[in-house]
C-alpha cells in the first residue's frame, strides 16, 4: 500500500504558506461568473434563452429604460437587511460562533418591535419609532441569546439551537398573526394593523426614488462599525485571534464564552433590527409571511463577501440584484421563482469551490512512480 | 389520557412519524463516524423528498420512488463530497449551501407536481399476525419502510461494531492522520460515508412525501433535517440511542398532533413548536451530562476528526 493520495494524479495541492491576497478578492468575482455559466445552463435547461435571462437578471433592473427606475430603488430596499443581517454573522463566522438562526432573530425583532408600536396606536408621539427601533433589537437580541446562554453554560451546539429556533419562531409569528398583534378592524383576516401607514411607526423612503430608508441607513453605519471594529479594535483582534488560531486566542487572554455571548448578541440584534425596518417599511405589518428568507441569504452574503465589511456590502447589492432580476425574469419570461433562489444556492458552491486558491497553490506534478 | 385515542393505533403512528427521522439520523450517523459533519441533511432530505414523488407519480411505481429519492440525495451528497474532499472547502459552509440550494432546486423540479397523489405504499400482509391484539396493531400493520429502518440501524450498528469495514470508517474518523499512515484510503472512504448519508437522508424525505404526508408542497421536509442532525448528538453516535430518540421525537410529534386534534387549549401555533422545543431541551441535558475527567459527555463522544478536512501533505 502507499501512502501516497490518489498516486496517479496530475494535479497537486500545495498549501499556500499565508493566503493569497489576489485570490481573496478574484474568488468571489470568478464564483459569480462561474455561477452565471452554470446557471445559464439552468435556464437553457428550463427551456429558457440563457442569454436572454441572464440580462434580465442583472442588467435590466438597472439599466432597461422602462424598469430601471421601479428597480433602482429596490435595490437599497433589499440590500439594506441582506448587509444589516450578514455584518452581524460575519462577525461570528470570523470568530468560529455559527448564529444561522438569523431568519428566527429578525422574526422575532419584528414582533417585538411591532407590538411596542400597536401598544401606542393611535396615539402620535415623536419616540415611538425610536422605541420600536430599541425593541427590535432586544427582540433579536434576546432570541439569539438562547443558543448563546445555552452554548456557554451547556456546551450545546449553536448551530442547531439556533436553526431549531427558527421553526419555534415562525410558528410565533404565525399565532401572532392571527391572534395578539391581529388587526381588531381588519375583518378577521390575518395580519396586524398597517404599520407604515400609522404614522408614528412607519419607516417612510427618506429621500425620494432612492429606496433609502432607516434599515438602509443602519446597514451602511453597521458596515462602518463593522469595519472600524475589526480594523482598530482589540475586540475584533480577538475575534479574528479565535477563528484563525484558538490556542494562541486562549493564551492571549480570550474569553471564548464572553466572545460566543457578544457575537452572537451583535449577530441577533442586527437581524432584529432588519426585522423592525422591513416590517414598518416595504413589509408594512406583521403577517404570516412577512419574512422572504433573508436571514438564510444573509449566510450567501456574508461569504460572497469574504466576512469582510465591504465585501459583504458589495456582495449585498449583488444579492438584491438577483432577486430583484429573479422577480423581473418571473414575469417577463415566466422564469419560476425558486430558480433564483437555486440559483443563489449556487453561487454559494461555486465560491467555496474556487476558494481553494486563495488557500493552496494547484501544481502540475510530473506521474511519479512509487519507489 | 390521550383523549380517547387508541394507545395501539397512538404507538403504530408514533413508529410510522419517526421513520424520516430514522433514515436520515442514521445515514448521518455513519457520515459523521467517518470525520465528516454535512450540516445539509434538511437539503439532501427535501431532494430525496422531492425526486422521490417524481419518479414514483412517472412510473407509477413507490418502490421505484424510493429509489429515485435516495438516488436524489445521494447525488446532492456527491456535490459535498466534491467540495470538503477534493476542493476542501469548510464543511460547516457547505453543508449550509447544501440546504439551501436543495430547498431551492426542490421547489423547481417539483412544481409541476403539486396536488398530485403519489401512488399507494400498502402495508406488509403478515396474515393472521396483524390480528392480534394490540401487538398487531403496533407490530405488524406497517409497510416495509418501516421495517427497513428499524433494519438499517441494526445493519449500521452491526457493521461498526464488528466488521473491518466499520473499523476502518471508525478509524478515519477518530484520526485521518493515522489511518492514512497505515495506508487507507481516507478521502475515498469518507465519500463512500457520505454518499451513504445522502441516500438515506434521501430516502427518509422520499418517505415524508410518498407515505407521511403523501403530496408534494415546498419546504415539506419542515425541518426534520435538523432533527435528524441533533439525534444524531443525542444518539451520542451510537446506532440503537439513535432509534430510541427519534421514536421520542416521533412520540412527541403524534402526541401533539393528537392534542390538535382533540382541541386542546394550547393554540395549535405552541403545539407545533413542542417538537423543536424538545428537541433542544434534549440536546442540553445530553451536552452537559458530565463524563469522564468533567468535560461533556457529547463532547467526549464525539469522533475526534470531525469536520477537520483532511489533506495529505505527501
Amino acid at each position: 500500500m502507499r501512502p501516497v493520495q490518489g498516486g496517479g494524479a496530475m494535479l497537486r495541492l500545495e498549501k499556500r504558506p499565508s493566503p493569497s491576497r489576489f485570490w481573496q478578492w478574484a474568488t468571489p468575482v470568478l464564483a459569480v461568473l462561474l455561477t452565471m455559466i452554470a446557471g445559464g445552463i439552468m435556464f437553457a435547461l428550463l427551456g429558457k434563452n440563457p442569454v436572454e435571462a441572464l440580462r434580465t437578471i442583472f442588467w435590466d433592473p438597472l439599466f432597461n429604460a422602462q424598469f430601471a427606475s421601479y428597480s433602482r430603488p429596490q435595490l437599497l430596499v433589499k440590500a439594506g437587511p441582506l448587509i444589516l443581517i450578514a455584518i452581524g454573522l460575519s462577525l461570528g463566522f470570523r470568530a468560529g460562533i455559527w448564529n444561522i438562526g438569523a431568519e428566527g432573530q429578525y422574526i422575532m425583532g419584528a414582533i417585538l418591535g411591532a407590538g411596542v408600536g400597536l401598544a401606542f396606536y393611535p396615539a402620535e408621539h415623536w419616540f415611538i419609532f425610536p422605541l420600536m427601533v430599541v425593541a427590535g433589537a432586544l427582540g433579536g437580541w434576546a432570541w439569539a441569546m438562547i443558543p448563546a446562554i445555552l452554548k456557554t453554560r451547556f456546551n450545546t451546539n449553536e448551530i442547531l439551537v439556533s436553526l431549531l429556533l427558527v421553526y419555534v419562531a415562525q410558528n410565533i409569528l404565525a399565532s401572532m398573526a392571527v391572534g395578539l398583534l391581529r388587526n381588531p378592524e381588519g375583518g378577521g383576516f390575518p395580519g396586524s394593523r398597517s404599520l407604515s401607514k400609522y404614522a408614528a411607526s412607519s419607516n417612510p423612503e427618506l429621500i425620494a426614488g432612492t429606496g433609502m430608508h432607516w434599515g438602509v441607513v443602519a446597514a451602511f453605519v453597521a458596515v462602518i462599525g463593522a469595519y472600524v471594529l475589526l480594523q482598530r479594535h482589540i475586540l475584533g483582534f480577538h475575534i479574528k485571534l479565535a477563528g484563525q488560531a484558538p490556542r494562541a486566542a486562549r493564551f492571549a487572554g480570550v474569553n471564548p464564552q464572553r466572545l460566543v455571548v457578544l457575537c452572537m448578541g451583535i449577530s441577533g440584534a442586527l437581524a432584529g433590527l432588519a426585522g423592525l425596518f422591513e416590517v414598518t417599511g416595504p413589509a408594512g405589518q406583521i403577517s404570516i409571511d412577512f419574512n422572504v428568507g433573508y436571514g438564510f441569504t444573509a449566510i450567501i452574503v456574508a461569504f460572497l463577501g469574504r466576512l469582510n465589511p465591504i465585501g459583504i456590502l458589495l456582495a449585498g447589492l449583488l444579492m438584491a440584484l438577483t432577486y430583484i432580476g429573479g422577480e423581473l425574469a418571473q414575469f417577463m419570461l415566466g422564469l419560476p421563482a425558486a430558480a433564483i433562489q437555486a440559483f443563489q444556492g449556487m453561487l454559494l458552491f461555486f465560491l467555496l469551490a474556487v476558494d481553494l486558491l486563495t488557500n493552496y497553490r494547484v501544481r502540475l506534478a510530473a506521474r511519479k512512480e512509487a519507489a | 389520557m390521550f383523549g380517547g385515542i387508541d394507545p395501539s393505533l397512538l404507538i403504530a403512528s408514533l413508529i410510522v412519524a419517526s421513520v424520516p427521522i430514522i433514515l436520515a439520523a442514521i445515514g448521518e450517523l455513519v457520515t459523521e463516524r467517518a470525520g465528516v459533519l454535512n450540516l445539509g441533511v434538511e437539503g439532501m432530505m427535501i431532494m430525496g423528498a422531492v425526486c422521490g414523488f417524481i419518479a414514483a407519480v412517472t412510473t407509477g411505481s413507490a418502490v421505484l420512488g424510493f429509489l429515485g429519492g435516495a438516488l436524489g440525495g445521494a447525488l446532492l451528497s456527491l456535490i459535498f463530497a466534491v467540495l470538503t474532499q477534493f476542493l476542501l472547502a469548510n464543511q460547516v459552509a457547505t453543508g449550509l449551501a447544501l440546504t439551501l440550494f436543495g430547498l431551492g432546486l426542490s421547489s423547481l423540479l417539483g412544481q409541476s407536481y403539486v396536488g398530485i397523489k403519489p401512488p399507494l405504499t400498502p402495508a406488509l400482509p403478515f396474515g393472521p399476525l396483524a390480528d392480534i391484539p394490540f401487538f398487531g396493531k403496533v407490530l405488524f400493520s406497517h409497510d416495509w419502510v418501516v421495517y427497513f429502518s428499524v433494519a438499517s440501524v441494526a445493519a449500521v450498528w452491526w457493521v461498526l461494531k464488528a466488521t473491518r469495514t466499520g473499523l476502518v470508517l471508525r478509524a478515519v474518523g477518530e484520526s485521518h492522520d493515522a489511518a492514512h499512515a497505515l495506508g487507507y484510503k481516507v478521502v475515498r472512504i469518507r465519500i463512500g460515508a457520505i454518499v451513504f448519508g445522502g441516500a438515506m437522508a434521501g430516502l427518509g424525505g422520499a418517505y415524508v412525501s410518498l407515505v407521511r404526508v403523501p403530496q408534494w408542497t415546498d419546504g415539506i421536509t419542515a425541518g426534520a433535517g435538523w432533527i435528524a442532525l441533533a439525534i444524531v448528538v443525542f444518539a451520542s453516535w451510537k446506532p440503537w440511542r439513535a432509534l430510541i430518540g427519534a421514536y421520542l421525537f416521533g412520540g412527541i410529534t403524534v402526541l401533539q398532533l393528537n392534542l390538535q386534534v382533540a382541541g386542546a387549549r394550547i393554540p395549535v401555533e405552541y403545539l407545533s413548536s413542542a417538537p423543536y422545543l424538545i428537541t433542544i431541551l434534549v440536546l442540553v441535558i445530553m451536552s452537559s451530562a458530565k463524563g469522564r475527567g468533567g468535560r461533556g459527555k457529547v463532547a467526549l463522544n464525539a469522533p475526534a476528526s470531525l469536520g477537520q478536512n483532511f489533506h495529505a501533505s505527501r
